[in-house]
């Protein structure tokens, strides 16, 4: 017997107050088998699933009055953010609040980098505190993989330069597949400023493994070398890339990281590669509207399509994302908890 | 006089082709005899060593090296790059001008050739900045430091992007005849790049270099070479394309040059998996297909020379995010192990391989080196080209120990160093600086 079977039975009625939906999650052959979340590459579908599954299970408690487990009862996280970051932070802060660890949010914006110290100064710093999980958000690519080398416990990558964001991917994935009932089989547009953006990166990966079909739409200046690689066709217009679209993912255009002029104008990259209706036209009549956010309104989608609730997730996908962020802080330690 | 011989070696002269079992007579500081023809029994009168079978070759000549002195003294001194260059076999080398302050005054090329001296190892040789400061804008005094004793002239690490710049310059210099030195790369292009443009810099979401950057400058600097009649010599070339318009170049007859480094035909983009900043190269790795094509240039001749493209960074440097970061690679004492990887894949002859290594890039410079030949100094090498052995970043004599190769198995050891007829490497051990025998 393995030690995370143990831990998976353990986890469930806390207090005996109320329920918690885990009957219909997917066992896990074994262990989670990832000491840290770095990225969807290297998860295999079956453990996509398995994260998918646990999150959904959460969703419920998050609606009730009393949204609080005792399943990381006196574990700590600890929240680096090294980019700043409003969405993210209060949702991973939530997410462990809600399963009662201790909460520590650094956001270090440039401050300690301006004293001098280097990041792997940091980590051992932060080590040396003996947290449990550690949820790290770098301008850097790489910069988390780098972190979880130097410190002890289990590592959340929430955004590391333009490589990867792996919870926004779950909780992508997992609003799909509440509002689609399946990821396989769909058509899933993802738009705009691919080349700068880690979101874009872990979605493509996961919705690939999951069965979808993808379609990358922006101008040939914002979309990275080589990408038609990674299994999705590469549209340059927003007709032929929305057309019969079941999802439709806008990117926010990441003026920050760019050095020089990729589009002309915000007016111009509105006309050819803002959601509107119109452009909408051609997707499918049931597609749906997705945004990483924070929305820029005016320049990647009209303010009266984001606000459209018949059309839009993107308020699901915040709700969504806290539960997913529970499953990921659960799931990675499991392990720990079982050894205690 | 002081008489010393090797003997029972396979001696090794890819000058003349000769590839043959002998010994060699050195006399003071040069080369009194060499050939077949010597053994034992004619040296009575000398001090005889046994080679025992071990190649016996010039002395590489490795015509890029950075230096951390003065500036940067914490990755590399002169004392730890020549205890390098010795360990690897090196017996002269070029080092670049970009230094703190830079070698772009004849004070700074005769400071060089000084701490060379006092520490009686390999042969320094500076290059002069082609502008002030390695800045690009305006012309160094080039004829100053070239009676200096600047051996070419360089922007090091930077590109001189500004084509009048550029003009003038090879214009100038093509009096001098002082070669000049590209590093091959379009900085606007290449701006902001940390790896290779493509599919793994993609993945890892780091931003690429397009190998456009690289043949672009090389294509306008032979426009400017046609122009000027400059000998031109592109540093560290590591593109299919580039490779290409350089063979083209030669078969049009322009005096254009090119070097490879071992890490360009030896690796590819795939070692940044991971974002392991000791692959962090400038010119960065590039794909598997560009590898194969730079060592296709250096089995037809396009590529004329390798050099290590020494560039010493200290693990603060390098223990970084993979974009903070610094470029750079150390590599004089693994020179001689991946260059005998050609030999051992049998892409080149193991004269073909020396020949980049000693006389090319000896010839290329002006320097009194590279070759056996009587009275000629004895900078000698005896290695085994056979003899497996690991890389392992502890054992390097370099103060930074920022290898790609770390844990790497390689065939190909350097047994002896010889400067002058001084031994300054034995099996292993180092002479005391300026105590050399």
């Amino acid at each position: 017997m393995r030690s995370a079977d143990r831990s998976v039975r353990r986890l469930p009625p806390v207090g005996g107050r109320r329920i918690v939906a885990a009957m219909a999650v997917s066992e896990l052959p074994g262990t989670f088998g990832h000491r840290h979340l770095l990225g969807i590459e290297g998860l295999q579908p079956f453990e996509i699933q398995h994260l998918l599954d646990r999150a959904d299970s959460y969703v419920e408690i998050g609606r009730q009055a009393d949204k609080k487990l005792a399943i990381l009862r006196g574990r700590t996280q600890i929240n680096l953010f090294f980019e700043s970051s409003t969405r993210t932070r209060t949702s991973f802060e939530l997410a462990g609040k809600r399963l009662s660890a201790d909460v520590v949010n650094m956001s270090v914006g440039s401050s300690s980098i301006k004293k001098g110290e280097t990041l792997i100064d940091t980590a051992m710093t932060l080590n040396a505190m003996h947290p449990d999980v550690l949820v790290a958000r770098h301008q850097d690519s790489g910069a988390v993989a780098l972190l979880a080398r130097h410190v002890n416990c289990a590592v959340i990558n929430a955004g590391d330069g333009s490589h990867e964001h792996p919870t926004q991917a779950l909780l992508d994935a997992l609003t799909i597949r509440r509002r689609k009932g399946r990821i396989e089989g769909l058509t899933i547009a993802i738009c705009g400023d691919v080349m700068h953006s880690r979101v874009a990166r872990s979605n493509i990966l996961l919705l690939t493994a999951m069965g979808a079909r993808v379609r990358l739409v922006a101008p040939r200046t914002l979309l990275p070398a080589a990408v038609e690689r990674y299994g999705v066709e590469v549209h340059h217009e927003m007709k032929s890339g929305l057309k019969d679209a079941d999802i439709v993912m806008m990117l926010r255009l990441q003026t920050e990281r760019m050095q020089g002029s990729f589009v002309p104008s915000v007016r111009e990259y509105f006309h050819l590669f803002g959601l509107t209706y119109a452009k909408l036209e051609a997707a499918r009549p049931d597609a749906l509207i997705m945004h990483p956010g924070p929305m820029n309104r005016g320049v990647e989608i009209a303010g009266d399509v984001a606000d459209d609730i018949n059309r839009s997730a993107i308020l699901d996908q915040v709700e969504l994302g806290v539960a997913v962020r529970m499953a990921c802080l659960e799931t990675l330690t499991r392990e720990l908890r079982a050894a205690a | 006089m002081r008489r010393r011989a090797i003997i029972g070696v396979r001696l090794l002269d890819p000058g003349s082709g000769l590839d043959a079992p002998g010994g060699v007579v050195i006399e003071d500081e040069r080369i009194a005899d060499f050939g077949p023809h010597l053994h034992a029994a004619r040296l009575e009168d000398a001090d005889v060593v046994d080679g025992r079978g071990a190649c016996l070759a010039p002395g590489l000549v490795d015509i890029r090296v950075q230096l951390g002195e003065p500036g940067a003294e914490h990755k590399e001194t002169y004392a730890s790059g020549t205890a390098a260059a010795a360990a690897g076999g090196v017996t002269s080398f070029a080092c670049l001008p970009n230094t703190a302050p830079p070698i772009d005054d004849p004070a700074m090329v005769e400071f060089v050739a000084r701490r060379a001296r006092q520490l009686k190892r390999a042969k320094v040789y500076p290059y002069g900045a082609i502008t002030r400061g390695c800045a690009g804008r305006d012309l160094a005094e080039l004829a100053l430091l070239r009676e200096a004793g600047a051996v070419g002239f360089t922007d090091g690490d930077r590109a001189l992007a500004d084509s009048l710049v550029m003009r003038r310059a090879m214009a100038y210099a093509s009096v001098i005849d002082g070669p000049i030195i590209q590093h091959p790369e379009d900085p606007a292009l290449a701006e902001g790049g940390v790896m290779n443009e493509g599919e793994v810099a993609t993945r890892l979401g780091l931003a690429g270099i397009p190998a456009q950057a690289e043949v672009i400058m090389i294509e306008r600097d032979l426009r400017l070479v046609e122009l000027t009649g400059c000998r031109y010599h592109v540093a560290r070339i590591s593109t299919g394309a580039a490779v290409e318009a350089v063979r083209r170049a030669k078969a049009s007859g322009l005096p254009v040059t090119a070097e490879a480094a071992p890490h360009h035909f030896a690796l590819n983009e795939l070692e940044v998996e991971g974002y392991r900043t000791f692959a962090k190269t400038s010119p960065p790795l590039r794909t598997e297909d560009d590898r194969r094509a730079v060592v296709a240039g250096l089995a037809d001749g396009t590529i004329d020379v390798i050099a290590s493209d020494h560039c010493p960074q200290d693990q603060d440097s390098k223990r970084l995010p993979f974009a903070q970061a610094e470029f750079g690679v150390v590599g004089l004492e693994t020179l001689l192990p991946i260059s005998l990887q050609l030999v051992h894949d049998g892409v080149m002859s193991l004269l073909a391989v020396l020949d980049r290594l000693t006389c090319t890039p000896a010839d290329l410079l002006g320097l009194e080196a590279g070759r056996l030949r009587k009275g000629a100094p004895a900078d000698l090498i005896l290695f085994d080209p056979e003899a497996p052995w690991k890389i392992r970043e502890e054992d390097l004599r370099s103060l930074s120990k920022n290898t790609p190769f770390d844990g790497r198995l390689v065939q190909g050891k350097v047994l002896c160093t010889l400067v002058d007829g001084r031994t300054i490497y034995d099996d292993g051990r180092l002479a005391p600086a300026d105590q050399a025998r």
